[in-house]
């Protein structure tokens, strides 16, 4: 996926378990699909039980050998090998389960777990998902929620996308005239401004992330808290610009 | 001895009590192999398929405890098909057809039925205790029949088992008059579980000392359970999952600050990454510490638990803790005796050489290790084995397969010369990273007290294997896979295999020929050869490479229940 490719060379560093033709697009919706689907894949699923050998091979190629000469993007060369490394599958269900901790499963429990919890972000085509116990503070989060979205920030993809990105005026404004404000649901169905509770019981309580544009947000308040989201997004506009 | 009447040397063998010795007792004379047969309560048969049931029941009528292990060590690492073998089912028939007064039963790498389940609790009135590690094969149905009909069950004990979780109602099962239960781990089940049963059971059981919760008891619950069994010694926590503010922290708290007997904490299951200020008092007493399936803690919070650990003596830990945090262990953990770090696969999260260096120097009581890492030096290992001459069990795994030291690009065959030449008690050792022929020399010249050995994709030539089986004479377990040796290797010595209880090969260089001269050789080994694809089959070619073989001494001939894909040369 184009955009996904751009966003701060950050793809190229994330190793891919699929074939290698499947890395980078180009054109197209269809594949631009895949391409996220992989890369969700590839953040958030650390194990399952059909795809313990991806997750061998997961945990090996994480690793790359710190060679002061290879450019970080280029990933180890080693094929992946059955039972290695040497991991109880037992072990490896069990930290992709905890991870994980499905929202479905929380879902059926009824209980206090916050775990997975979808992102929706206004204008961006599609939602995300993150595990927010992946996270220790706000400012984690904001980071990763930058990152994930990004590339929305930055226009749309393909080569109107493109084009709007070399703009530099356009893509200004679009950061700076408009507030991103994170905003949750939380266990009562009410829709909260994201960091006014202790980061622990916004875990427990918060079933869903939406990326609220400041105009939309005006009755939770235009908050400060914009700056650090939005802090994200020129550092990634540079990135890009640099590996054009 | 002969003066004495046998109860008299029944007495003393008595307090004979490790099988080892044992066993050695029934080799001096006739009389007292006859009088030790006849008393032993306790046996242990490290593999499944060396004996028969028959026989283990016709030479120990007074079996109590049975331990058994079924499949090979790698098949824990996928390496084994699913049907390869290790069913216990025969076992408990046989047990229940004789008149053995079964109490206890432990099994590792064996598949258990819902049916064998069934079987044995309805066939032994004093059943007291099963433990199961790492197997297979039932469900929490057949849980549901040891909980109704073990009326004395003391321990039920499920470690690292993938069950089918019927999400049935098995903790409901155990019938009121149970009250005898010492030790209840299910934390590996997945499902839900009746919570006011699981309460009730707990509040008449007095002689809990051990307790190990699944992912679905909830912490309100836990502050119940603990209120009601303060004695406890071991603890599993499932879920801790708070809001600081709520009444059941609170009172979780306070509850566990009268919990003065814990001394074992594990679990940690789902758990919100922040204040762990509750365990804390508890920590003070710790000897034993798994936070290796608690991802969620990780960072400062592991770090300022770690310090009030100082009595730690065994800590299974996850790599995400870091050299920085490795190095707090060896400020405060002074009595560690046992580290395992395991990979926990995120990023940036791997410990390297350094937390192994300061691990060595921090924690002289330390003697075994598991220890997955990024990576490791010559240097760093040659400075473990100043550091620490005690390691019993020395096992690194550098996640990077055949990596040489970083640092000056050599194998590390110099860094595991020195740890084995230092650790003369050394009894298991794990090889990793860069190898060539050199390390195996130089473990068979200086561990002359080694029982197992596993090695993978390490050395150059048949020379490394000699260099081991020649060297080390107390060699039990050898398991090889993707290195370079061949027939020449197997076949010196074929007499060595009946001194060893095992020995697996994969992906190496031996050919069904060479395996196939050493089943004709050796009447009393299995020489199995497992064949997943169906290439062997059309080409009996003897020059093909074999894809696995597991070869093991046995008293009792080829096994009868091998599947299809399995052959017993």
């Amino acid at each position: 996926m184009e955009a996904l490719g751009l966003n701060m060379g950050f793809e190229e560093t994330e190793l891919r378990l699929g074939l290698p033709g499947n890395r980078v697009r180009s054109e197209g919706e269809g594949s631009r699909k895949r391409g996220f689907s992989e890369t969700v894949d590839l953040k958030l699923n650390l194990s399952s039980k059909d795809t313990s050998e991806k997750v061998k091979s997961f945990q090996k190629e994480k690793h790359p050998l710190p060679r002061a000469t290879d450019p970080p993007a280029k990933p180890p060369a080693k094929t992946q090998v059955v039972g290695w490394p040497p991991v109880r599958s037992f072990r490896k269900n069990m930290l992709g389960v905890v991870q994980k901790s499905s929202g479905e499963e929380s879902d059926m429990a009824g209980g206090n777990n916050a775990a997975f919890v979808k992102v929706s972000m206004d204008g961006a085509p599609y939602l995300r998902k993150v595990d927010l116990r992946m996270y220790n503070t706000y400012k984690d989060l904001y980071d990763a929620l930058g990152k994930m979205f990004s590339s929305f920030t930055i226009g749309n993809c393909g080569s109107q996308g493109m084009k709007d990105f070399m703009n530099e005026s356009k893509l200004m404004d679009l950061l700076n005239g408009s507030d991103y404000v994170p905003t949750y649901e939380d266990k009562d169905g009410d829709w909260m401004l994201v960091g006014d509770v202790p980061w622990g019981m916004f875990v427990e309580s918060c079933k869903r992330l939406r990326i609220v544009k400041g105009t939309e947000a005006i009755g939770l308040g235009k908050y400060l808290l914009t700056k650090v989201f939005i802090g994200r997004a020129p550092r990634a506009m540079e990135k890009c610009k640099n590996r054009r | 001895m002969n003066y004495f009447p046998d109860e008299v040397i029944e007495h003393v063998f008595d307090f004979v009590t490790s099988q080892k010795d044992r066993n050695a007792v029934s080799l001096v004379c006739k009389s007292w192999y006859k009088i030790e047969r006849l008393s032993r309560q306790s046996v242990f048969i490290g593999n499944c398929y060396a004996i028969s049931p028959e026989r283990v029941i016709g030479r120990f009528p007074g079996l109590k405890s049975l331990t058994l292990k079924g499949k090979p060590h790698f098949a824990d690492f996928n390496l084994l098909p699913y049907d390869w073998g290790g069913w216990v089912y025969p076992w408990v028939e046989a047990l229940a057809k004789s008149r053995v007064g079964l109490e206890e039963l432990r099994l590792k790498r064996m598949v258990v039925s819902d049916d064998c389940l069934e079987l044995l609790s309805r066939s032994f009135v004093n059943f007291k205790s099963l433990v199961l590690v790492s197997c297979e094969g039932f469900t929490t149905d057949g849980l549901a029949a040891i909980a109704a009909n073990c009326r004395y069950l003391r321990e039920l004990d499920l470690q690292e088992i993938e069950v089918d979780d019927n999400r049935g109602q098995w903790i409901s099962c155990f019938p009121d008059s149970c009250t005898s239960l010492v030790s209840l781990n299910f934390s590996c089940l997945k499902g839900e579980i009746n919570l006011t049963a699981l309460e009730r059971l707990v509040a008449r059981s007095p002689n809990l000392k051990s307790l190990r919760l699944n992912r679905a008891v909830p912490l309100d619950t836990l502050q119940k359970l603990l209120m009601r069994a303060p004695q406890l010694v071991d603890l599993g926590i499932g879920s801790f999952v708070y809001d600081p503010s709520s009444e059941a922290y609170i009172k979780l708290k306070a509850t566990l600050v009268k919990c003065k007997s814990i001394r074992s904490l594990s679990g940690f299951l789902e758990v919100v990454p922040c204040c762990l200020s509750a365990i804390h008092p508890v920590c003070q007493n710790l000897t034993s510490l798994n936070l290796s399936y608690a991802p969620g803690i990780h960072g400062n919070e592991l770090i300022k638990l770690i310090r009030f650990c100082r009595k730690l003596e065994r800590l299974w830990i996850l790599d995400s803790i870091g050299d920085r945090g490795l190095g707090v262990v060896a400020f405060t953990c002074k009595e560690l005796q046992e580290l395992r770090v395991f990979p926990s696969g995120v990023d940036n999260a791997a410990v390297t050489e350094e937390g192994l260096v300061a691990i060595s120097a921090g924690c002289p009581k330390l003697h075994s290790l598991l220890y997955f890492c990024q990576q490791m030096t010559n240097a760093a290992l040659i400075t473990v084995a100043k550091n620490n001459s005690n390691f019993t069990r020395f096992r690194l795994c550098i996640l990077d397969r055949e990596k040489p030291d970083p640092v000056t690009m050599q194998p590390l065959d110099e860094g595991f010369g020195a740890i084995v030449q230092s650790c003369k008690r050394l009894r298991r050792l794990s090889l990793s990273g860069l190898l060539t022929d050199q390390v195996f020399l130089y473990i068979g010249m200086y561990a002359e007290q080694l029982e197992m050995l596993s090695i993978a994709f390490a050395g150059n030539s048949d020379k490394g294997m000699l260099y081991v089986l020649n060297g080390c004479k107390k060699l039990r377990k050898l398991e090889i896979r993707d290195s370079p040796f061949g027939n020449t290797a197997l076949l010196t010595d074929v007499g060595k295999y009946e001194t060893m209880r095992s020995l697996w090969m994969s992906s190496c260089e031996v050919t069904l020929g060479g395996c196939q001269t050493l089943a004709k050789k050796m009447p009393r080994l299995n020489v199995e050869i497992i064949n997943e694809d169906d290439q062997m089959e059309f080409s009996l070619d003897d020059r093909q490479k074999v894809g696995k073989m597991y070869l093991y001494r046995t008293l009792v001939g080829p096994r009868k229940d091998a599947p299809d894909f399995v052959w017993t040369l």
